[in-house]
């Protein structure tokens, strides 16, 4: 069964990248809802702390996302 | 896919927009450094208006601000306090030009991408983005640099107080990749992704809505193709409302990290 899965591998006819990016993206994709999720919760319990807690949400996104970007481009190094 | 001009659908059926999209080749001057091409007239059309707002609102500043000078005020307060002020508080008010500039530069560039003769986002290329994050970049570094000295500031980038000392073997190489080499990447990547997605989209949405009305109505396809076309068509104006979102956004979140880039390298010791 082994060997139907690697021959498999060398007729795949599509493009590894995108499935690559598709898994890298699930990471993120958990993460930054997470954070957007918290940030909200803590706009409630505290409006008056709304605009510290926005931009500190902004950071939280860009972290993240930034492995999905990473994700997006390996596909494009690892030729 | 020229559907009104060959009377007939395409043989091969649909042909998504793919990435013969962003390359447009010049069509006056070529072979000089003027060449222009769809990608340079919008470019130079993004900042012709930008300029022309910006000129048009100070040209003879009041102190009693009125019409358009009212609204060039606005949209530099914007930036001054909810980016600058909040980021890096009142030492980085020197660097409010830049933070403007660089923030409505890449409004202007972006908003093209749905505004009617031009349909394209300039920022959807590699060019204009890595220009703009290496520019940040060197920002940065200098500022830092200049604050901490060379070494100084490498130790207040790489090394964070607090850690165990055998850690900072694994921490001080993690911390550099990720403070000074993938800054300019994910800047540039961030703005050029997301552009280009909503270009892509934005395309496909219209190429089908053309491509299953154009099959209903001349009959190649089933009748029930043209609701899948107006159904497309709902879609594409749909997505346009929220690419002006992204456009926003994107312009926002560019100008916000280099701030808080700045901001984080012009730092006091921990």
């Amino acid at each position: 069964m082994v060997e139907t899965i690697l021959a498999a591998e060398q007729t795949f006819s599509g493009s590894a990248s995108a499935i690559g990016y598709g898994l890298a993206a699930i990471g993120p994709g958990i993460g930054i809802g997470i954070v957007v999720g918290k940030a909200i919760e803590g706009m409630t319990r505290q409006p008056e702390m709304m605009g510290v807690i926005r931009t500190n949400m902004f950071l939280g996104i860009a972290f993240t996302e930034a492995l999905a970007l990473i994700g997006l481009v390996a596909g494009f190094i690892f030729v | 896919m020229d559907l009104l001009a060959s009377g007939t659908l395409p043989p091969d059926g649909f042909v998504a927009p793919g990435l013969e999209e962003f390359f447009w080749e010049p069509f006056l001057f070529e072979g000089t450094p003027f060449a222009l091409s769809r990608w340079t007239l919008v470019l130079l059309t993004a900042l012709g208006l930008m300029c022309l707002v910006m000129v048009k609102g100070m040209a003879k500043p009041q102190l009693v601000p009125r019409g358009m000078q009212n609204l060039v005020e606005v949209m530099i307060d914007f930036v001054r306090v909810q980016i600058v002020a909040e980021l890096i508080g009142k030492k980085g008010a020197k660097y409010l030009p830049y933070f403007a500039a660089l923030f409505f530069f890449i409004l202007f560039c972006n908003s093209l991408s749905i505004v009617p003769p031009f349909f394209f986002p300039v920022t959807s290329t590699i060019a204009i983005p890595l220009l703009l994050a290496v520019v940040t970049w060197v920002l940065f570094n200098y500022v830092g640099i200049r604050k901490h000295g060379f070494f100084g500031y490498l130790k207040h980038t790489t090394m964070p107080p607090g850690v165990p000392g055998p850690m900072y073997i694994l921490v001080i190489p993690i911390e550099f990749v990720s403070n000074i080499l993938l800054r300019p990447i994910t800047l540039t990547v961030r703005l050029m992704a997301n552009m280009m997605s909503g270009h892509l989209l934005l395309g496909l949405f219209f190429a089908a809505t053309s491509y299953l009305l154009y099959g209903a109505f001349t009959g190649e396809s089933p009748w029930f193709t043209a609701l899948f076309g107006v159904g497309s068509l709902v879609a594409g104006i749909g997505f346009t409302f929220f690419e002006a979102l992204v456009i926003f956004l994107q312009a926002y979140i560019f100008t916000l990290l280099s701030a808080v880039y700045v901001g984080e390298a012009m730092a006091e010791e921990h």
